[in-house]
């Protein structure tokens, strides 16, 4: 019997020497961070402070370090990509083989929806919503814990692929014959599909948690009406996730069953139907974009309003277009496969649905442009990267609304129009937005602004850059380029592509400005400290605490009067020169303890997805059994709680 | 923290009073919803096996029975009632229930056109597999 | 400057409106989170319920449903886990007067009419898979034997959690931790048994008849 399942040394792609390259380049970086905190002794403190911290705003910055860590390796991806497809044109076979190519177009994808896109988005609303909403922290802390981890865990295994074994080649979609397993004989796709289950779960977690915490667990006064827009999309955004996710875990489960237990739910034989994986999958793939993108329109939202001096322009409006998007995202999956068979008269209900879902984001961008309109307008780094959303995500989302006719669609699907368009509206939608929120909430949560400076270049060649990567995509996947192709034998496409792979430099560069910025901020952060707690004038509950933050958040828990309730408290203060007096009793506070649940689950959760993989059946079911026994020790701790005395809140407030 | 006049957890029976549960008003409540429930599983199963019935109805029958028994369990065992406590609640059950109809039907619609839409040659080999 | 005191000055009467009534109490939070999770898993249970109704007919010829169910072996399985159902109210009803020997009886019985329920239906698909209706055999099978085996692995966990929560009372008591964790046992029980009032309707009745 073998102890190791399919493991061996050859799972180790010594043969491929630029997977090599990466893979050591990994494990030197991983080792040198872990050697460096070790060797400093950082580790007792990063335990106790982030590791099993449970606190919101600590979940949040590492949900957004493992988003960027994991842009670097997805961007990686993107540039290998670019630099192929600007070589191997005519007979040329450039420097990756298609085996590889497939790997790398499938992670690409895969990181940047599930790793990147996701982790952003997820990170943001964990460190704002609840200021916003004048609380402490979300409803369930310690499973946001182990939803971060378990989110961790499926990176994990997904960058452990690269090393061990090998990942998809199927694309990120993975649709059925091609993932099954006589088309996908290797662990590519158990890789894929056991990651993407695991962090799944850690999704379905987050969703839940913030549909609760928005629902029940606001300050008191503040009604549904006068929450920060914000607040609502993350709304709208956690409903979807409560409602899509879980079609995706049982699509991948019944894929998993068919590749371990040779069941034929998806398979060519046996009555198997593999359209029904490609529509299972999309009814949760279209909600998923709409869940990456409704927070951004949010984070959009709170900036736009905050750095015009003016209120936002038609809140009712935003609300009713955002719950809006949120149900009609439920109605228009089919678009993704137009072309896969279905009649003109189902085709056409779906054309229709996917055009009317425009609409409530029409209405969106005019009222950001009427908050403006009529405002005086800071144009600090988060506004530009709003208006360069405003600009471009109008023409990507024009694009969708031609692909939205299924004749169209007919004539570009699967070619590279289509793969422009998806990058024309998430770039500037989700990652403009995401970098407008990390801007704008960077100095509350660190107590230091971001460098203007580089803030402003770097946005510049993510905006140029953007656009010369991906007008050429157009025309190229007019002139008739497939998606995914490693080589091409049409030279007119070329001169294109080099194009494109120009702009993936300029974007590049916008990259390496982001990581000289936060260098440069944390050198000078003394200079641009914030010791208001108020850098921008802002008009939420978030900027009336101290930046950062006391892991209690609120002193005193706010009495809500109306929207906008900082500003507001803000124009009585100096309208009667009556800044508030210090409060006599403080009371102590309790707060969720620590807890190493969610660290010590995801290291059970990456032992059994690893074994799952490879097969080793019995260090899977020890897998099993070390979550169970972790959940165990959980349900039976005695100290839940922990309080803060009311000195210690006193003498905080103090300093602050 | 608030009144709880405003808000039922799900499952709660009523505002947790200072009265001791377990009275018999309570019992009968779970009880009248066992018999009900048991009443709407016999017929169910008559209605699948006679054939006293139109058959293109049945379905539909076992449907309905099916659904007035999911209501008879959410009233009388979770609780879940109209009042204006149990709003947040309802709606919660409202939004699962649209989404649970939009996925069924929504992909039995389209996998049944995709079907429709299928050569007859080619089903016919696909069939016998 | 930041703002040490409450952010509203003014002074406000009892709150007008439930959305402005401030948190919940935990009890109403962690239920409410709960019957969230509960929808999120009907959405799961749908998403196979939709691969079973695709699939029903594609038997590869192999068996069909009409040939493989056995009714009154269902109808035994209903009545156990309705009746554990019931138990289970009468559980929670023991739990609020926090009558220890009551809610371990109950509890134990509940117990019982569940694993009863597993064991017809542990029994019924061994029969099918030694009469070679495996779910490697059609789709069909495999889309039934995933969609009841789910529904079953979900009262075998349920079984799991109860016989924990049980453990729970006897460790802690019924402070309010446990209340509030029994109180999402019976919440899951019961969505269980209206999942299953679809299951067996959609897949045994409506499977059997013409």
């Amino acid at each position: 019997m073998n102890l190791l399942g399919k493991l061996s040394w050859s799972a180790i792609p010594f043969d491929q020497p630029i997977i090599m390259g990466a893979s050591a380049l990994m494990v030197l970086g991983i080792a040198v961070v872990l050697g460096g905190v070790v060797l400093k002794g950082y580790w007792p403190y990063l335990w106790r402070e982030w590791l099993t911290s449970v606190d919101h705003k600590h979940i949040g910055v590492m949900y957004l370090v493992l988003a960027f860590l994991m842009l670097l390796r997805g961007f990686s991806d993107a540039i290998m990509m670019r630099g192929q497809q600007a070589v191997a044109a005519g007979g040329a076979q450039g420097y990756l083989p298609p085996e590889h190519f497939d790997q790398i177009f499938s992670a690409h994808g895969t990181i940047m929806i599930f790793f990147v896109a996701m982790p952003l988005v997820i990170g943001l609303m964990n460190f704002a919503v609840p200021l916003q909403l004048g609380i402490r922290d979300v409803a369930f802390p310690t499973l946001n814990s182990v939803s971060l981890w378990l989110t961790a865990s499926g990176i994990l295994l997904t960058n452990i692929s690269l090393a061990v074994g090998e990942f998809a080649k199927t694309g990120w979609v993975a649709y059925p014959p091609l993932s099954e397993l006589q088309f996908s004989p290797g662990v590519g796709v158990d890789y894929y599909l056991w990651a993407l289950q695991i962090s799944g779960l850690g999704t379905l977690l987050t969703g839940i948690n913030f549909v609760t915490t928005i629902l029940k667990t606001r300050a008191p006064g503040m009604g549904y009406m006068r929450m920060p827009v914000f607040c609502w999309t993350a709304l709208a955004s956690n409903l979807l996730i409560v409602a899509a996710f879980p079609v995706m875990t049982a699509t991948f489960a019944m894929l998993l069953l068919d590749r371990y237990l040779g069941f034929h739910f998806f398979t060519v034989d046996a009555g198997g139907n593999p359209m029904m994986y490609v529509n299972l999958f999309w009814v949760w793939g279209h909600p998923e974009v709409y869940i990456l993108v409704l927070p951004a329109f949010g984070i959009f939202s709170e900036v736009t309003a905050t750095f015009s001096g003016k209120p936002l322009f038609g809140y009712r409006s935003m609300v009713g277009a955002t719950m809006a998007i949120c149900v009609l995202s439920y109605t228009v999956w089919l678009h993704h496969f137009f072309t896969m068979g279905a009649s003109a008269s189902v085709n056409a209900f779906f054309g229709v649905t996917s055009m009317i879902i425009a609409v409530p984001t029409g209405v969106k961008i005019f009222n950001w442009l009427f908050t403006m309109y009529g405002g005086r307008v800071r144009f600090t780094a988060p506004i530009l990267w709003t208006i360069g959303f405003m600009v471009t995500f109008v023409l990507g989302g024009l694009t969708g609304v031609l692909l939205a006719l299924p004749p169209v669609d007919f004539q570009v699907h699967n070619s590279l129009f289509l793969v422009a368009h998806f990058h024309h509206v998430i770039i500037p939608g989700v990652v403009f937005g995401a970098f407008a929120g990390y801007a704008y909430w960077f100095p509350k949560a660190f107590g230091f602004k971001l460098d203007e400076r580089w803030g402003r270049r770097s946005f510049w060649c993510w905006f140029i850059g953007f656009h010369l990567a991906f007008m050429p995509i157009y025309v190229v996947g007019l002139k008739g380029m497939t998606r995914r192709m490693q080589h091409y034998d049409n030279l007119d496409w070329q001169p294109w592509l080099l194009v494109a792979a120009v702009g993936t430099v300029v974007i590049l560069a916008g990259i390496v400005c982001q990581i000289v910025q936060l260098a440069v901020s944390i050198r000078n952060r003394e200079q641009y400290r914030d010791l208001t707690g108020d850098p921008w004038n802002g008009r939420t509950l978030e900027w009336s605490t101290a930046s950062p933050p006391p892991s209690w958040n609120f002193s005193l828990l706010p009495r809500v009067g109306e929207r906008d309730a900082y500003w507001h408290a803000k124009q009585r203060a100096r309208a009667t020169q009556n800044y508030p007096a210090s409060v006599e009793e403080y009371e102590p506070i309790e707060m969720p303890r620590n807890s190493a649940i969610g660290f010590v689950t995801a290291f059970f959760a990456v032992v059994t997805g690893f074994a799952l993989i490879w097969h080793i059946w019995w260090m899977a079911a020890l897998g099993v059994f070390g979550a169970f026994v972790t959940l165990l020790v959980f349900a039976f701790r005695e100290e839940e709680e922990v309080e803060i005395p009311a000195e210690q809140i006193a003498r905080f407030d103090q300093a602050h | 923290m608030t009144e709880t006049r405003y808000d039922r957890a799900p499952g709660d029976a009523s505002i947790p009073a200072d009265r001791d549960e377990g009275t018999s008003s309570d019992v009968l409540v779970y009880t009248i919803g066992l018999v009900l429930a048991v009443i709407l599983t016999a017929t169910s199963l008559w209605v699948a096996n006679t054939s006293l019935l139109w058959a293109p109805g049945i379905r539909l029958g076992l449907a309905v029975l099916a659904i007035a028994q999911m209501g008879v369990h959410l009233v009388f065992f979770l609780h879940i009632t109209t009042g204006p406590d149990n709003i947040n609640n309802v709606l919660a059950l409202a939004f699962g229930v649209l989404i649970v109809f939009l996925v069924v039907a929504g992909s039995l619609g389209i996998m049944a056109d995709l079907s429709e839409m299928m050569p007859a040659e080619l089903m016919n080999l696909h069939m016998q597999h | 400057m930041s703002v040490a005191v409450a952010i509203d000055d003014v002074h406000r009467e009892a709150l007008a409106s439930k959305s402005e009534a401030g948190p919940a109490p935990k009890r109403i939070v962690v239920a409410y989170g709960f019957w969230i999770f509960l929808l999120s898993d009907i959405v799961m249970f749908s998403a196979l319920f939709a691969g079973y109704a695709v699939l029903a007919r594609a038997t590869a010829g192999g068996s069909t449903g009409a040939e493989l169910f056995n009714q009154v072996s269902v109808a035994f399985e209903t009545a156990c886990l309705l009746l554990s159902s019931y138990t289970c109210g009468l559980m929670s009803l023991a739990i609020n007067s926090r009558r220890r020997g009551a809610t371990y009886f109950w509890a134990v019985v509940t117990f019982v009419l569940g694993a009863a329920f597993l064991a017809l239906e542990v029994r019924e698909f061994a029969h099918m898979i030694a009469s070679g209706a495996t779910p490697q055999r059609s789709a069909f099978l495999s889309a039934f034997f995933t969609l009841v085996g789910c529904h079953g692995l979900h009262v075998t966990g349920g079984l799991i959690w109860l016989a924990v929560m049980m453990a729970q009372v006897a460790v802690k008591d019924f402070r309010p931790t446990v209340q509030r964790r029994l109180r999402c046992f019976s919440l899951f029980w019961h969505a269980l048994d209206i999942i299953w009032v679809g299951l067996f309707t959609v897949v045994y009745l409506m499977g059997v008849s013409p």
